[in-house]
């Protein structure tokens, strides 16, 4: 949470002060506790069944997954800007820049420098076609309901049903790195398997989106 | 494991580590010197080589990934050594320690061949992973123009 409020640097103050089951404009229900949960870890698909209402246990389970959308090892490639990100949200450094098909400039090639896997002595990290989300995929300085939104739509998320947005989260080469991101870097929490398992529930579940304004999920 | 490359035009068989990074393939197996270890990290450009055409950081890149493929190094760039950025970095006296040139040069060579008239701007993003520490930028940045055709 504190990582994610870091990358939101201009988040309004209201999120960080968000509990789950907090009431937000109406959409959940006050008299929820979810349990607590280790900043590394995930909450599991079945906790979420203290939700007896098929809506609001759909927009808790975004929430949730919402935490690992809002880590560095995921936000960093999905910046708002034209320039990835590293570390806890700083700068790509050496300085690059998207490009015209989100893989660099001329010269200055994504993998001019990344492989397809972490390099452990040179301390690269790498992995199957890596490159940057496009623009209309930016996470960095969103709040979870605008994520939501976006990757629902397909004019956003590359024409992806919300079936192939579910196999994207379980299976994909690229977003498996979050959580195997090499040395030096903290891993997303839980796992891919986890994370995959959120994802799927919450499309299960209709794919609702958090209120307005939200937080991902409180891990307290 | 037995890997094939295509070196300066050249096709080779190495018996080597897939995992041996492609400067040391180049440098010490192939005895190709003019491409230098700078930092051994991808961050300083010295490295610099084409693999089919595209710029690679050749310490950080196994020689399995370039396994059927073309490398051209500096040696490789113009028969003579003569390429337009070649003679441009002479006539600029861009080459101060040197040490980082056969870098700067592939990475501009990769840039002129996408775009044959590229701006300032276009010149400082692409070669903004080689560095220099003789702080010879501004020159570099003539030479490309130069190579480029376009007047200084």
């Amino acid at each position: 949470m504190l990582l994610a409020a870091l990358l939101l640097g201009g988040a309004p103050a209201a999120m960080m002060s968000c509990q789950p089951g907090h009431s937000q404009n109406g959409a959940a229900n006050p008299s929820v506790q979810l349990p607590a949960v280790p900043p590394r870890e995930l909450r599991s698909p079945d906790v979420f069944a203290v939700y007896s209402e098929r809506a609001e246990r759909s927009r808790a389970l975004f929430s949730e997954a919402a935490r690992v959308m809002l880590h560095p090892r995921c936000a960093n490639c999905h910046p708002s800007g034209d320039t990835p990100l590293q570390r806890e949200g700083g700068l790509h450094d050496p300085p690059v820049q998207r490009g015209a098909e989100d893989r660099g400039v001329v010269g200055m090639e994504c993998t001019s420098c990344h492989q397809d896997q972490n390099l452990e002595l040179a301390r690269v990290p790498g992995a199957p076609n890596w490159h940057l989300a496009p623009r209309s995929m930016a996470w960095v300085g969103r709040s979870p309901d605008s994520i939501c939104e976006q990757i629902k739509d397909p004019a956003r998320n590359g024409g992806k049903s919300l079936a192939q947005i579910v196999d994207h989260s379980q299976h994909d080469a690229l977003v498996a790195w979050g959580w195997a991101p090499g040395v030096e870097r903290e891993p997303a929490p839980g796992s891919q398997a986890q994370f995959g398992a959120l994802v799927a529930a919450w499309v299960e579940s209709g794919a609702e989106c958090p209120p307005p304004s939200a937080a991902p999920s409180e891990v307290r | 494991m037995s890997i094939k490359i295509n070196i300066n035009g050249r096709e080779q068989q190495l018996d080597v580590d897939p995992e041996m990074p492609l400067l040391w393939v180049l440098r010490d197996v192939l005895g190709l010197t003019g491409t230098k270890y700078g930092c051994g990290q991808a961050l300083c450009g010295a490295c610099t080589v084409h693999l089919d055409g595209q710029v690679v950081r050749s310490c950080v890149t196994p020689a399995r990934r370039a396994d059927g493929h073309s490398v051209t190094t500096i040696e490789g760039l113009a028969k003579n050594g003569d390429h337009p950025l070649q003679r441009a970095w002479v006539e600029q006296a861009v080459p101060q320690c040197g040490y980082c040139q056969a870098g700067q040069i592939m990475t501009a060579a990769a840039l002129l061949a996408k775009k044959p008239k590229p701006t300032d701007a276009e010149i400082d993003q692409s070669l903004s992973g080689n560095l220099c520490r003789c702080g010879t930028y501004t020159r570099i940045r003539a030479a490309v123009r130069k190579a480029a055709g376009i007047d200084p």
